[in-house]
């Protein structure tokens, strides 16, 4: 049952949102090489502590979301849309 | 009325009699009665047996812990099995029965397995079914099967109905400043500070009554209590349990709303389940008090000492005449005092060698330094051997002839909730208890589940707890400290087990699941050391009681076994629920037509009234055929797909996902999520197209029409909708912020007709207000345009072909759908055309080798289905630099072809695995996906995937081997595109 403030909606249910990957991830270029594209896309830390995941509010504003996710505890550090025009929009 | 019923005790309502039935007998109690206070007072001593041994067993104590009253409540589709007697109100025509029984539980015959036990030890289903060779999906699993029933029916559990379940569960939510579980002295004083402060309080009492363990005292007034709270305006919920504390201070509660009502006059749902969203939580869920492992210690009249003044000073039944207590500390004093007043003959059997109690007068004996040793009985005590101990070992020295034997081994804090939240207790070495350990989130644990054994220490608490709830959530900073644990004038001493000096004795542990001493011992000679296997190995603490009584003894047994402190040795992880939770419950309403919400299309009323025969596919209702007045399905839509293939058929495809792309990057984004070109797609021309996703397996397929130079509409397929939305606005939010470019969801927007058969264009051209908008020149292949129906309706037309023959897709504002539906079929009938299905499309898609979710089931490659051509190797786009790599590359990889029946009459199923011939076995070589029988060819017809494609095959037959049906036929691998491989059909 974890709450997850976001910035548009305010605090919801997490069965509200869906839970996306890694926002850790740095995808290279379309037209990078192919070992480029294994390790972004097979190649995952597996934290134990604070990490950063991105979450779709998929039934409420359908923004994607940065979220910090403690994975030991569940509890959220922050939340901040992924789209840096957003970001600035949302932190005024 | 009846003997044990005492004049002058207990609150229940003596003017109103209640009658109910025991195995097929009727009996009274009164309103106010729990069944097992009604049992008792009807000198109802055995009312079950045991799981393994089948011991008759009694009711041993007064609330959620108990092991021993476990009864079948209702008949019929209301037959109810496991439910605690003592939580169980009385309710007037209310049905009991005993369980794991035969023929009652007064006689039961397999209670022979008493006399085997030592042929049925702690793991001996384990031992036995494991060492069968071998033990996986063959011959040891059948042997299991073959033995499993009989195993089950001689130590299941009770039976439930096999009927649905003909009663009302709901779902509801709420939230709070603070939640108190547990309406004890702690639970209502923190109750009213919080009122007082003016917060918004919920008290959850999962009794029908509150007050806790105060309905143990002649004195206190629940109903006085009650409404004191109402006043103060604390919402106070009644008969609720709380099962579980999750993150974020959320709790899952079920309400038991009428089930203290007679069947007839319940109106409102049987349970509500609640999830509630607190600021804080108090925990004031109380202790348990937990009984003395001896020998024989489960004959029916042994109890814990604090359940006989529950059932004497709420319900009036002394539940014992020659009364012995037996403890190690002070908490029994009181009920003696009140058992011998209500005229029972009480000796005290304290294992402390000296004690120094206070109490007004002295009516009944005490015996210092002795024990209980064994009880002499089966059904009922007949009397006590007692022992005292020398050097740590117990000697027999007296027997007591009694008729009850009380237990008091100590006390344990009820902290279930807070291990839900992975807090884990603490051993408290003066009290003899795990105590709670410090919660990190706003939660807050007060009373006797904090270990605070005296009530005004708890009154105290409760009130502590508040404030420290004021202070977490910031509201105001106050002083507030917590009395401390105990409480009791003379120490506890450990009394975990009296060790009998015979073998084969049965001390038991666990009394549910029949776990007995010498079991935790045989589990630590098998090295089964830690608690968490010893629970598994033993089943100590397993069921619905969950060790609730027992836990702690198998903890000090098995630390005396390592010499180890019990803290050291560990304590196991409660999970919720913290008793049983219905699946009715669960459930709610999400049943029967309403498990998953329904999506239906804008013309569905439309199907319906023409004759469609829906089916679910996925969340959608579609038509599945339109059968003419008794045909079959099969005969349906054989006759379906011909007509389309012969004249003109109309088909709901309204399901497809649809979404607006705009913006002025519009064009750069899809030609990086397509495989094949999409730059120079000229505006009015629609484009098939195929989506990769980052690995290189196949996403989806659907069509892009270009509508301008900076806006598409994208078509995906049913199933895959919802996805490929959510991938478009992660890419454009999450790793392509840099493109202007809007995505909008518009599936529910439009109505789509499909139309297609070689009389379409005449169909379509006498629905049209210019038929000269669909010619061959306006409107070829792969182009779309925007027309009026005739009515002046606006429509998008796009000649697209999912059957092979020549086809039109007709876009409508959903609203007109019915209209536009109206309007060809009026014209597709002078054609002797038809409406068809899902299951006709299905046979026209597969007859022309076209891929669909069974194929495209997020294994396969854009070269596994033949597709290979449409991947552009000028660009770069989402899946082509991984799309090639390794695996998905190599030269054996299952690729798409069609199978045929060398038997024309044979047919087969989707499903089927394809061996070679002479090597049918594992995986095989490939297998179907999807079939058909096809009205065009004549027989029947598949689509799957095989080693190597067609080419690796030609002229070699396989076996298409279907395990579940026991079938095996020879089968001709075919190309994939079966019918009309140019596709002249469609182009013309
Ligand atoms: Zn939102």
């Amino acid at each position: 049952m974890i709450i997850i403030k976001c910035p548009y909606c305010g605090d919801r249910d997490h069965s509200e949102f869906s839970y996306g990957s890694d926002a850790s991830i740095v995808y290279p270029s379309l037209d990078a090489p192919e070992k480029d594209w294994v390790e972004a896309v097979f190649f995952r830390e597996n934290i134990k502590g604070i990490q950063r995941e991105t979450w779709q509010h998929s039934n409420g504003c359908r923004m994607w979301l940065e979220v910090e996710r403690s994975t030991i505890t569940h509890e959220i550090k922050s939340v901040k849309p992924c789209h840096t025009q957003l970001q600035k929009v949302f932190e005024k | 009325m009846s003997s044990r019923r005492i004049e002058n005790f207990g609150k229940i309502n003596r003017q109103k009699q209640l009658k109910f039935s025991w195995e097929n007998k009727n009996y009274f109690g009164y309103q106010g009665d729990s069944l097992a206070s009604a049992l008792l007072a009807n000198d109802i001593r055995v009312v079950g047996r045991s799981f393994k041994y089948h011991r008759p067993r009694g009711i041993m104590s007064c609330g959620v812990e108990e092991s021993g009253g476990l009864v079948t409540i209702g008949t019929g589709d209301r037959k109810e099995p496991n439910v605690r007697v003592t939580s169980q109100e009385l309710y007037e025509g209310l049905i009991a029965s005993g369980q794991n029984a035969f023929p009652s539980v007064n006689f039961d015959l397999a209670s022979i397995n008493n006399l085997l036990s030592r042929f049925v030890p702690a793991g001996f289903y384990y031992k036995t079914f494991m060492g069968i060779p071998p033990f996986e999906w063959g011959s040891g699993t059948s042997v299991w099967m073959f033995f499993e029933k009989f195993i089950r029916k001689a130590a299941g559990m009770g039976r439930s109905s096999r009927l649905p379940d003909p009663d009302v569960y709901e779902h509801a939510n709420d939230h709070c400043d603070i939640l108190i579980v547990g309406s004890g002295p702690a639970g209502i004083a923190a109750a009213k500070e919080a009122a007082d402060r003016k917060l918004d309080v919920i008290l959850v009492e999962q009794d029908n009554m509150i007050g806790g363990d105060q309905l143990s005292e002649s004195e206190f007034n629940s109903d006085e209590a009650f409404k004191e709270l109402k006043s103060l305006g604390v919402r106070v919920m009644k008969r609720t349990t709380a099962f579980g504390l999750y993150d974020n201070c959320v709790l899952g509660l079920v309400e038991r709303v009428e089930e203290n009502v007679t069947l007839s006059d319940r109106r409102l749902p049987k349970q509500r389940f609640w999830i509630v969203r607190a600021k804080h939580v108090l925990i004031g869920s109380g202790s348990f008090e937990r009984h003395i492992a001896f020998n024989n210690n489960d004959v029916p009249g042994s109890m814990t000492v604090n359940a006989s003044k529950h059932y004497l000073n709420r319900y009036g039944v002394l539940t014992g005449k020659k009364i012995v207590i037996t403890t190690n500390n002070d908490s029994v004093y009181s009920t003696a005092e009140i058992l011998a007043k209500a005229g029972a003959n009480v000796i005290v059997l304290d294992n402390r060698k000296e004690t120094n109690i206070d109490l007004n007068k002295n009516n009944f004996e005490v015996i210092n330094g002795v024990v209980p040793y064994n009880i002499n009985g089966s059904k009922k005590i007949n009397s006590l051997d007692i022992a005292n101990s020398i050097n740590s070992k117990y000697n027999k020295i007296d027997t007591i002839t009694c008729d009850q034997v009380l237990m008091s081994g100590g006390w344990s804090p009820a902290v279930h909730l807070l291990s839900h939240r992975g807090v884990r207790p603490v051993w408290d070495t003066e009290n003899l208890c795990f105590v709670p350990g410090e919660p990190k989130e706003n939660i807050t644990v007060i009373g006797s589940a904090r270990g605070i054994w005296g009530k005004g220490d708890c009154i105290d608490s409760g009130i502590a707890g508040t404030l420290d709830a004021i202070n977490k959530l910031g509201i105001s900073k106050t002083d507030y400290f917590f009395p401390k644990q105990g409480g009791w004038m003379n120490p506890i001493e450990p009394l975990y087990e009296v060790k009998s000096k015979k073998t084969r004795s049965k001390s038991f542990v666990d009394f549910q699941h029949d776990v007995i001493c010498d079991d935790v011992r045989l589990a630590h000679r098998e090295g089964f050391i830690s608690v968490e296997h010893l629970k598994r190995y033993t089943t100590l603490g397993m069921a619905n009681d969950q060790g609730k009584m027992g836990n702690i003894i198998g903890l000090s047994l098995m630390a005396d076994l390592l010499g180890k402190e019990i803290p050291e040795v560990g304590t196991t992880t409660f999970r919720p629920p913290f008793t049983p939770v219905s699946i009715g419950a669960l459930a709610g309403r999400s049943v029967g037509k309403h498990f998953m919400p329904l999506r239906t299309t804008p013309m569905h009323a439309w199907n319906l009234e023409n004759g469609a025969t829906m089916i679910d596919a996925g969340l959608y209702d579609r038509p599945w055929y339109f059968p003419k007045s008794n045909e079959t399905i099969d005969e349906a839509y054989i006759r379906e797909a011909a007509t389309v293939r012969k004249t003109v058929g109309i088909c709901d495809v309204s399901s497809l996902g649809k979404i607006a792309i705009q913006g002025p990057d519009s064009t750069e984004f899809i030609n990086r999520i397509y495989t094949n070109a999409f730059a120079k797609l000229p505006i009015n021309k629609t484009r098939y197209g195929i989506m990769l996703r980052d690995d290189g397996i196949v996403l989806d397929d659907g069509t892009c029409w270009r509508l301008s130079d900076n806006e598409y509409f994208m078509t995906t397929s049913t199933s895959q909708a919802g996805k490929v939305m959510s991938w478009l606005e992660e890419l454009l939010q999450v790793r392509w912020t840099d493109l202007k470019v809007n995505v909008t969801s518009v599936s529910e927007q439009w109505g789509v007709a499909a139309i297609s058969g070689p009389k379409t264009r005449d169909v379509l051209s006498q629905c049209l207000e210019d038929p000269s908008t669909i010619s061959n020149e306006n409107l070829p292949f792969m182009c779309f345009i925007s027309a009026t129906l005739k009515g002046g309706i606006p429509c998008r037309i796009a000649r697209i072909s999912f059957s092979g023959e020549l086809g039109f897709e007709i876009y409508i504002q959903a609203d007109y759908a019915n209209i536009m539906m109206d309007i060809l079929w009026k014209s597709a009938k002078q054609f002797d055309g038809c409406l068809y299905g899902v299951e006709a499309l299905g046979a026209l898609r597969i007859e022309k080798g076209h891929v669909t979710g069974a194929e495209l089931d997020g294994r396969t490659t854009i070269d596994d289905v033949g597709l290979g051509k449409m991947a552009s190797d000028k660009k770069s786009y989402i899946g082509s630099a991984l799309r090639k790599r390794g695996v998905l590359s190599a030269s054996d990889r299952e690729k798409l072809v069609g199978f045929f029946p060398v038997n024309k009459n044979d047919t087969f199923a989707s499903g089927t695995i394809i061996c070679e011939k002479n090597n049918i076995k594992g995986f095989g070589v490939g297998r179907i996906t999807s079939v058909t029988h096809s009205p065009e060819l004549g027989h029947w017809i598949g689509l799957g995937f095989i080693k190597g494609g067609v080419e690796e095959w030609k002229n070699i037959n396989v076996i298409g081997s279907d395990p579940i049906r026991n079938k095996q036929i020879e089968i001709q691998v075919v190309s994939s595109h079966m019918l009309d491989p140019k596709g002249e059909r469609m182009h013309g």
